[in-house]
């Protein structure tokens, strides 16, 4: 029995735009779930719905097995955590921390005992006494997180919680929620528009886009095989480089300005020859000996990482990056030679923006199963 | 070079502290030209006045309110002696008594229900402020109709369900709730606006992180809605109470005091004094106790309500 399934929910203001369309979705026992998407794109609205605070126009929701499209959110077993963080603002944390409770009629000598685990958990027991306004951002978002482990939900809900800090906390934080929901064994359903976060934070991703799915995965097949350029270009940080490209004659041209050659049994899936549009990971455009280099760039900007540099470089209308590692003393104008390999490209139909075929050879060196 | 540049330095400091307090003379100057229309319009119509008043208080006057003789407090122990003016301080408390919580309760059920979401509600919250717009005039003319002993709504409802009609404005023990309960209808628009808005200024994520906790209606208007409106609810209360204090018109349409002083409000005693008696003097002694009481309990309900007050 699957603790979330969306089976066709569909969810309409108006009637006649819909804001999402035909979510098909089934989430699993402990699992850490990512709803990932641009703003606007519905992430935060199917949030909601799950947890009955927004109405389901069509499809069914059903939790542990149940259909509960019609339950109001106390009713549905679920905590959330909101992105201000909704704490009551006249309450002490200790009020704040149990007012679910409270209100559940939960018996004193539990509400207790459940408010100093919590608080002992989250490093709260100083702070019980205070009021929001005297703690930090930190610890705010500490409070509101508490405020979900103490209701003991099996089922937690997160709407871009990290988003109003800054971001050293941020990085911190998603390694505590992380840890937190591992060791209750919490399934998790976490919006954020923030790819990082998804790729570091998700068992499993869902990239969302106009209401619609884009595709769903571990985080790792998204960046390899992503199913469309959407997916492509906003799953990675720097941006996959992507360029409209062409083949004739057993050579790519990409934007009408690179050219590179390339035999047939690399590209076994790739049949058309127009309307093509290619992708490379900045990764993938590595330093090569001026003698083996396949082509030369000329670099339009440089950023000094400190571990990494990324170089920029222009190729027809698009801008493309690449990230060397180590530190590169590298001038803006010079001609840099790069080596670059057909089997890193993923090839997408222009009209459609579907893959055709990703990178034959991904990754080998970096991904190692243990 | 040195003993040559060193005067050239005295000078530049002593120069630039000079701009500095230039600077700040500018400044001063700046300030106090912004405050000047305030000041001015406050001496002109608020403390002179005041001042006058309390002057007037210690004289008695002629009929044009020139003042005669000196009668230092007299005036003051003559009020307190008056067995009007103790009906009149009487009638005042419980005149308040009757409006201010009467008007905050009401407007604060019909803030309540007009801030759900539904289809239509503007008309509701239009209605609802609408008495703000009305005059006091307007509101006692149709009150006045309303409390008719013959053709009036209120008898000829009592009729239908056959109780006895009663003398609005003219029975004793009537008359102040009458002008009470029109006052609460007068005073309904201005408090249910300013309620309504405090309400819609609150978090909405708040009722919903209630609602995922389990929390039901009134358990939210207990632990949320009312701590998070005080505020809004204090300023209502203190503005509603003090107006209370000083109500004037609806006395003076509807019952002019009458009947047997009932509706006498401290007010309209100022105004009978004054213009119908030509006692200045007495007048100015009454509204000088009438201020003593509002800002005396003014000040001790900040002291007492602003301890249940959640500020943000």
């Amino acid at each position: 029995m699957h603790p979330v399934e969306l089976i066709a929910v569909s969810k309409s203001y108006d009637r006649t735009t819909k804001v999402l369309e035909h979510i098909d979705l089934t989430i699993e026992e402990g699992e850490f779930f990512v709803l990932v998407g641009p703003s606007g794109s519905g992430k935060s609205t199917l949030l909601r719905m799950i947890a009955g605070l927004e109405s389901i126009t069509g499809g069914e929701l059903r939790l542990k097995g149940n259909m509960v499209n019609h339950l109001p959110p106390k009713d549905r077993h679920l905590s959330m955590v909101f992105q201000n963080y909704a704490l009551y603002p006249h309450l002490t944390v200790k009020q704040n921390i149990l007012f679910g409770l409270h209100a559940k009629k939960v018996k004193k000598a539990e509400q207790e005992q459940r408010l100093y685990e919590t608080a002992e958990m989250m490093g709260l027991t100083d702070l019980l006494n205070r009021k929001p306004k005297q703690l930090s951002g930190g610890q705010r978002q500490r409070v509101a997180l508490a405020r979900s482990v103490v209701s003991q939900a099996p089922l937690c809900l997160m709407d871009e919680p990290l988003s109003n800090l800054d971001a050293k906390l941020r990085a911190h934080m998603r390694v505590e929620i992380r840890r937190l929901q591992k060791k209750l064994g919490l399934t998790m359903i976490y919006v954020t528009h923030d790819q990082v976060e998804a790729m570091t934070m998700g068992d499993r991703i869902m990239v969302l886009n106009d209401g619609t799915i884009q595709q769903i995965g571990q985080p790792i097949e998204l960046y390899n095989q992503p199913a469309n350029l959407f997916v492509a270009s906003f799953i990675g940080s720097p941006k996959m480089n992507l360029g409209e490209a062409t083949i004739e004659d057993q050579q790519l041209t990409i934007e009408q300005t690179l050219q590179l050659p390339l035999s047939m049994s690399d590209i076994p899936q790739v049949i058309q020859r127009r309307n093509l549009i290619v992708g490379i990971r900045p990764e993938h455009l590595a330093y090569a000996k001026p003698e083996e280099a396949d082509l030369w760039l000329e670099v339009i900007n440089i950023e000094h990482l400190g571990n990494e540099t990324l170089l920029t470089f222009e190729v027809g209308r698009e801008l493309w990056t690449a990230k060397w590692l180590g530190q590169w003393l590298i001038q803006v104008g010079e001609r840099v030679p790069l080596s670059v390999s057909i089997k890193h490209f993923s090839f997408f139909n222009r009209d459609s923006g579907a893959l055709i075929q990703a990178p034959t050879e991904n990754q080998h060196l970096e991904v190692v199963a243990l | 070079m040195n003993q040559v540049a060193l005067p050239f330095k005295q000078i530049e400091a002593n120069d630039l502290e000079r701009m500095t307090k230039k600077q700040k003379r500018i400044k001063t100057f700046k300030g106090f030209s912004f405050l000047a229309p305030s000041v001015l319009l406050f001496s002109l119509f608020l403390f002179y006045p005041l001042g006058r008043t309390i002057y007037l208080s210690l004289f008695l006057t002629n009929s044009s309110g020139i003042t005669t003789v000196f009668v230092g407090l007299e005036n003051y122990q003559n009020i307190f002696l008056s067995p009007i003016f103790l009906k009149s301080l009487q009638s005042t408390f419980l005149f308040v008594l009757y409006t201010v919580p009467g008007a905050i309760l009401v407007s604060l059920f019909l803030a309540i229900i007009a801030n759900e979401k539904l289809k239509g509600i503007g008309f509701f919250r239009t209605m609802y402020a609408s008495t703000m717009g009305i005059s006091t005039a307007a509101a006692s003319v149709f009150w006045l109709f309303l409390f008719h002993p013959t053709i009036g709504w209120l008898n000829q409802l009592l009729n239908v369900i056959g109780v006895a009609p009663i003398g609005w404005l003219t029975d004793p023990e009537w008359a102040l709730i009458s002008v009470a309960i029109s006052t609460v209808w007068m005073n309904i628009g201005f408090t249910f606006l300013v309620l309504l808005g405090g309400l819609q200024s609150i978090d909405y994520y708040l009722y919903e992180s209630a609602d995922i906790d389990g929390a039901g209606y009134f358990y939210k208007l207990r632990r949320i809605t009312l701590p998070m409106l005080s505020p809004t609810l204090f300023f209502v209360i203190t503005v509603t109470f003090i107006n209370a204090f000083q109500t004037f018109g609806q006395i003076d349409m509807l019952t002019r005091g009458g009947p047997q002083n009932e509706t006498h409000l401290m007010v309209y005693s100022i105004y009978q004094e004054a213009f119908m008696n030509y006692q200045f003097g007495t007048a100015s002694a009454q509204a000088i106790i009438l201020f003593v009481f509002i800002l005396v309990l003014t000040i001790i309900q900040f002291k007492l309500g602003e301890r249940k007050v959640h500020y943000q």
